[in-house]
Parts: C-alpha cells; sequence; structure tokens
C-alpha cells in the first residue's frame, strides 16, 4: 500500500502496540537546560539509568548569556540549572556541548548542523520547536518533562493514538528574493490558524519546498508548532544528502552511500493517501508581518492592521482575542504597516538564526546604517555560525551598522537570559512566537522575516523590502 | 508518579480568552527552577499581577467569589506554543485537578495526564452552557466519561490507555521497562541500521 514519509518512519519505529497506544523506538534524544532537570531527578529518585547515553546529547542554550562567555553568569537561578544539566550530564555519560564548547548553540541548530538529524530518524527534545529537524526528512517531536524522563529510561515513547497526516503543498514560482521561507510559513499558519494542525504531523510538499535550501526548509518545519502539528517533515532529497555529507556524527564513506541508498527511499509514495490537504501559491506572496499576540494574527506588509470584526470573520471569541491583542500591542486598526515604528530588532532564534538567515539579512544592511531610534541585535544560533559568519566577514558588516554582534543562544526568543524588551518596546523579530510578554513582560513583538527586520532595523519602522532586494 | 483521579466536584472559573498560550500559564522567568513544586504562585503571573507585583483586580483568579474551586474552564486551543510541563505543575499546584476546554493544544494535553490533571474536550455548546453558570456545582466522573452539571449530562472522549492512566494512577516508566525484551530485540533487528550510531 503506498505510504506517506511519516508512516514508513512510523512503522519502521514501532516496537509494541497495545490497548490502542503504541511505543515508538527514539533514534535521537536532544537535551537542554531548562526542561531536563525534574527529569534526571525522576531517574535519580527511582534508581534509573539513561538507557543509550550514545543516543542522547545535550546543550545549554536557553539561560545562557550572549555578551562575553569568559564572565560568570550573573543571574545567580541561570547558573544553577546551567550547572545542574553539566552535572547530570556527567553523573550520566551524555555528551554535552557546554558554554566553553566550540559546538554549542541552540539544540535545533546544532543537531542539523553536527549532523546528529538524520533522514529517517526518531528525534524527540524538550522543547516544541524540535519540529525543525523534520526539515531532514526526520519525524521529530517536542515533548514534556515527563517524557524526557521517559525517553531517557526507556529510549521509547507512547502515542496513545497514531497522528494524522496534513500534506502542505506550496506551489507557484518565487517573485523575489525578498519573499523568504518565513513569510510562507507565517503565510500558512496564519491561514490555517494556531490550532489547525492539531493531532497532524505536517508534510510539506510542491515544486517551491524542493527548490529551498535546508536552512529554509528548517524554517517552515520549525514553525509547524505555531500551525497546531507537534511535528513538520519534508522528504529527503539531494538537497539534504549534500547538507549531511561530511557532518560530525553523519555516517562517512561507504556508510554514507549505504544511508544515501536507504534515504532515497524515504519519500511519500504516489497515491498515498494524506487525512487533510491544503495547497497554497504563493506567487504573489509579500512579506509578511504579525501584528497580534499569536502567530495567525498576520498581514502583508503592503496591508493595514485589521479591525477586530473583518479579522474574527463572526467568531465572538475570536473577536475578543483581537481586541485585546491590538490593546496590548497599542495599535489602532487601519493603520497601515509601514508606518509602525520600532525600538527593537532580534535577529536570531531557532527560527532564523544559520549562516543563510545572517547572509540575507547583511545584503540588506550592507552599507546601511541603523536608525538612531533602534538597538538591533544578531544572535547567531550557534557558535559554528558565528565562526563562519565572521569568516566571511558578516560580523563586520553587522557592527558598521550599527548592529550588536553576540554570541549564540535562544537569547530574546524568549528572554530566559538578560536580553530581553523592556514593557511597551517594540520589537521586530525573527523569531516563532508574538505571545503576550514573550521577549519580555509588556514588550510587543512582530514576527517577520530575516530580511525585513533588517530593513526595519534601518528604517526605524517596516518597509516593503522587496524595493531594496 | 500522580495520585489515581477517580471523579471531582467543584464550582468552576471561568477562563473567558481563546487560544491561551503556555508563555501566560507560567511566564519564562519562572522556568529556571529545578524542581517540579511551588509553580502555583507563578499560575498566569503576568495577568493576576501587574508590573509592581499588585494583583489585577480585572483577572479572574483575583476574584475571591473563585477562590478554591478546582476545575478551569477555557476556550479553544488551551495550552498552545511552548512543550513546558511547568505549564501543569502551575495549575495542579495552584489547586486545580481538571481543565474542561473545547479543544487542546497537543503537548500541553499530553503534559496533563502525566501529572494527574484531567483535560476535558466537551463540545461548544457544552461549553456555552457551562461559561453561562459557572457558580453550578459540577461533577467530573472519569469512569464513566461524563460532566453532570444539575440535570445535564456531558459525555466526553479520552483515550482508553490515558484513562487506565490517570483512574490508576501508574507509573508509566515502570511499565514500559517491564517490555524491555521487545526494546532489545526491536534494537536488534532495527530497520535503517544505516542510521544507527
Amino acid at each position: 500500500m503506498a505510504r506517506t514519509i511519516f508512516e514508513k518512519i512510523w512503522d519502521n519505529h514501532l516496537v509494541h502496540s497495545e490497548g490502542g497506544q503504541h511505543l515508538l523506538y527514539i533514534d535521537r534524544h536532544l537535551v537542554h537546560e531548562v526542561t531536563s532537570p525534574q527529569a534526571f531527578d525522576g531517574l535519580r529518585m527511582n534508581n534509573r539509568k539513561v538507557r543509550r547515553p550514545d543516543l542522547t546529547f545535550a546543550t545549554m542554550d536557553h539561560n545562557v548569556p550572549t555578551n562575553n562567555r569568559s564572565l560568570p553568569i550573573v543571574d545567580q537561578v541561570s547558573a544553577t540549572q546551567i550547572e545542574a544539566l553539566a552535572r547530570n550530564c556527567r553523573e550520566f555519560g551524555i555528551t554535552l556541548f557546554d558554554m566553553a564548547s566550540t559546538e554549542q548553540g541552540i539544540v535545533h541548530v546544532i543537531g542539523p548542523e553536527l549532523g546528529i538529524t538524520l533522514p529517517g530518524t526518531t528525534i524527540v527534545c524538550g522543547d516544541s520547536h524540535t519540529s525543525t529537524h523534520g526539515a531532514f526528512g526526520a519525524l521529530a517531536f517536542g515533548i514534556g518533562t515527563s517524557e524526557v524522563e521517559h525517553v531517557l529510561a526507556t529510549q521509547c515513547l507512547w502515542f496513545a493514538s497514531k497522528p494524522k497526516t496534513f500534506e502542505v503543498n506550496i506551489e507557484g514560482s518565487r517573485k523575489s528574493r525578498a519573499v523568504t521561507a518565513k513569510d510562507m510559513i507565517l503565510y500558512v499558519i496564519r491561514k490555517i490558524g494556531t490550532g489547525g494542525g492539531a493531532g497532524a504531523v505536517f508534510e510539506y510538499r510542491g515544486p517551491i519546498i524542493s527548490e529551498l535550501s535546508m536552512e529554509q526548509r528548517m524554517t517552515i518545519c520549525n514553525m509547524s508548532i505555531e500551525g497546531g502539528a507537534r511535528a513538520g517533515i519534508v522528504g529527503p532529497d539531494r538537497t539534504t544528502f549534500d547538507y549531511l555529507r561530511g557532518r560530525k556524527y553523519a555516517p562517512k564513506g561507504e556508510a554514507y552511500e549505504r544511508a544515501v541508498e536507504f534515504w532515497r527511499g524515504l519519500t511519500t509514495d504516489p497515491g498515498a493517501r494524506f487525512d487533510k490537504s491544503v495547497t497554497f501559491d504563493i506567487s504573489s506572496l509579500a512579506p509578511q508581518v504579525s501584528w497580534g499576540t499569536n502567530p495567525a494574527m498576520v498581514v502583508d506588509v503592503t496591508e493595514s492592521v485589521p479591525n477586530p470584526d473583518e479579522f474574527a470573520k463572526g467568531n465572538e471569541n475570536e473577536r475578543k482575542a483581537a481586541v485585546r491583542a491590538l490593546e496590548y500591542m497599542a495599535l489602532v486598526p487601519g493603520t497601515p504597516i509601514t508606518d509602525i515604528s520600532i525600538d527593537r530588532v532580534f535577529i536570531g532564534s531557532c527560527t532564523n538564526s544559520r549562516l543563510e538567515d545572517l547572509i540575507e539579512a547583511s545584503v540588506v544592511v550592507k552599507g546601511r546604517k541603523v536608525s538612531p531610534n533602534v538597538r538591533a541585535m544578531v544572535v547567531p544560533g550557534s557558535q559554528q555560525v558565528k565562526a563562519a559568519a565572521e569568516a566571511i566577514g558578516l560580523d563586520k558588516v553587522f557592527k558598521e551598522a550599527g548592529f550588536e554582534w553576540r554570541e549564540s543562544g535562544c537569547s530574546m526568543c524568549l528572554g530566559m537570559n538578560p536580553d530581553v524588551l523592556s514593557s511597551g518596546e517594540r520589537c521586530a523579530s525573527t523569531s516563532n512566537r508574538n505571545f503576550e510578554g514573550r521577549q519580555g513582560a509588556g514588550g510587543r513583538t512582530h514576527l517577520v522575516s530575516p530580511v525585513m527586520a533588517a530593513a526595519a532595523a534601518v528604517e526605524g519602522r517596516f518597509v516593503d523590502v522587496r524595493e531594496w532586494l | 508518579m500522580p495520585a489515581p483521579f477517580t471523579s471531582i466536584t467543584s464550582r468552576l472559573v471561568p477562563l473567558d480568552r481563546v487560544n491561551v498560550d503556555t508563555d501566560q500559564i507560567v511566564p519564562k522567568q519562572f522556568l529556571k527552577l529545578i524542581h517540579k513544586t511551588g509553580f502555583g504562585k507563578y499560575l498566569f503571573y503576568d495577568w493576576r499581577f501587574d508590573t509592581n507585583g499588585k494583583p489585577r483586580t480585572d483577572f479572574v483568579l483575583n476574584d475571591a467569589k473563585y477562590a478554591g474551586r478546582s476545575i478551569l474552564l477555557a476556550r479553544e486551543n488551551f495550552g498552545i506554543g511552548s512543550s513546558r510541563e511547568h505549564a501543569v505543575w502551575a495549575i495542579l499546584d495552584y489547586g486545580f485537578r481538571s481543565v474542561i476546554a473545547p479543544s487542546f493544544a497537543d503537548i500541553f494535553y499530553n503534559n496533563c495526564f502525566k501529572n494527574g490533571l484531567l483535560p476535558v474536550v466537551l463540545s461548544k455548546q457544552d461549553i456555552e452552557y457551562l461559561f453561562s453558570n459557572p457558580d453550578q456545582e459540577v461533577e467530573i466522573c472519569l469512569q464513566d466519561q461524563i460532566v453532570v452539571a444539575g440535570d445535564r449530562v456531558m459525555h466526553f472522549e479520552i483515550d482508553g490507555s490515558r484513562k487506565k492512566l490517570m483512574l490508576e494512577g501508574l507509573d508509566e516508566i515502570g511499565i514500559t521497562l517491564k517490555l524491555e525484551d521487545k526494546i532489545s530485540n526491536f534494537e536488534k533487528k532495527m530497520i535503517g541500521q544505516e542510521i544507527k550510531m
């Protein structure tokens, strides 16, 4: 029977089914400091071991300061959590990329970069943006801390039911370099809503997806969770195989060739049925900007802030949410997006902090200056991204324009470290969530692509970056 | 290991907002703690308290009328966003034993069962009815999968495995560890040996 790639990976990892639930084997477990300490405590309390430390990899990313790494961490609570991860990794024999490591970075950036993420694997992490790894044709889920403990102890995970399959076709032709993968996924979420993919795994397909680089595919899969799906997946192809060649933990030499042969079979068969399917034509897509407090509250840069009635389309609860969002965001319906001034710019996060994101943003920034009213920062996704960017002089481009150039980490995507918005500050951000207070209590987040964020930094307000590229 | 859940009776705390995300349930500044307890005081922190730490009078949890109630009534798509299980720990630690909503985000829903917090999905009509009668005593019976409010009996669906886990307060890891033979056998004959480490 014709199967989707999701079904092939599912079938390949099914250990046991019982009472309607399914036990899946997990190939790679990624761990970070925020969602793991209680899981390790649970193991200790019950005298349990980590079953496969060789399949478990850890890094510290959420809390880490992005300024000078040689200084001690000022926030003692953060320091304690970071130290707890180091201690747990030593005690249980887990590979850790710590703050001094040249391989440290956001967990969803370093997994692919180190070749830990491979097609056909099952990957979990106590972080909802684990969906990122689906860009490689992996089945990758975010899990809670209890499940982190379960996977540490058993290398398996229970599913109370098999997820549904949801095809997202992206068709048409890209007219401008200024319309990016970020705009495509924001548009998809805007159309299907933040709960549209609940209970499902997205498979992104179509000619546009095939043309995208691995970085761009990661941006799209990363935000699957913002559309309600725990996982998003792209069938692996030559682009995927080329990206993985020579990566530290990926198969090498003859093993790589055998792996590629296996990976080639991991595409959705012709005629495979999806439980649900949507198609979007992106030929006339404009850069997208969020105006509200969830990632479905998005418009084109050429549009205005919507009025709540128009947004809610008759749903009273959504209308109330829109009214509340506008109040929080201090926006008035009818205001052109390009009239909105900003105070801060954040280029970073597991959505948009890879080398290609920084290169694209630097093209916009080169030879220009950050507006005197704006404080802008670039936070590379990993130490390897930072080094690669510096090797081609991007640090100089950004610094000369007036950007801060930081060390790697999650930083102002969620503001667990000192990088936060002050109350009332408005930020153009390449991250994934514009929830109330996400980047700092009272802070106002507008989600955009790296090129849109770069242009906003220069102008001090949103601009249609298609006019610049 | 969570305590078994059979049934509860309580009046409701109505939280009349859609798409409540886990960043609101527990803001990030409280995720640095390394234990599971004590999160109740941070529940809905930025909605409960102003920037000076004073309770906001317009938020439902600060209305004395609702104090001590153990069922949270919510709207569509409750628990979206971050996978932080701290959200569930905070709701439980505050004193809730169940959340009733028309729909939940997947990861949050899953996390509830691991901690003995019962998420109940009811139809939009039933939810509207409950929002219009939050001061009525409501009984949730997990065994029969019903919510009873006065003479209105509302049925809810739940996966059999999750129901058993809740009713018996089972140690899921302990159960899985008994399947060690199956897991070891799987590792030996696993398809896709090419990707083994």
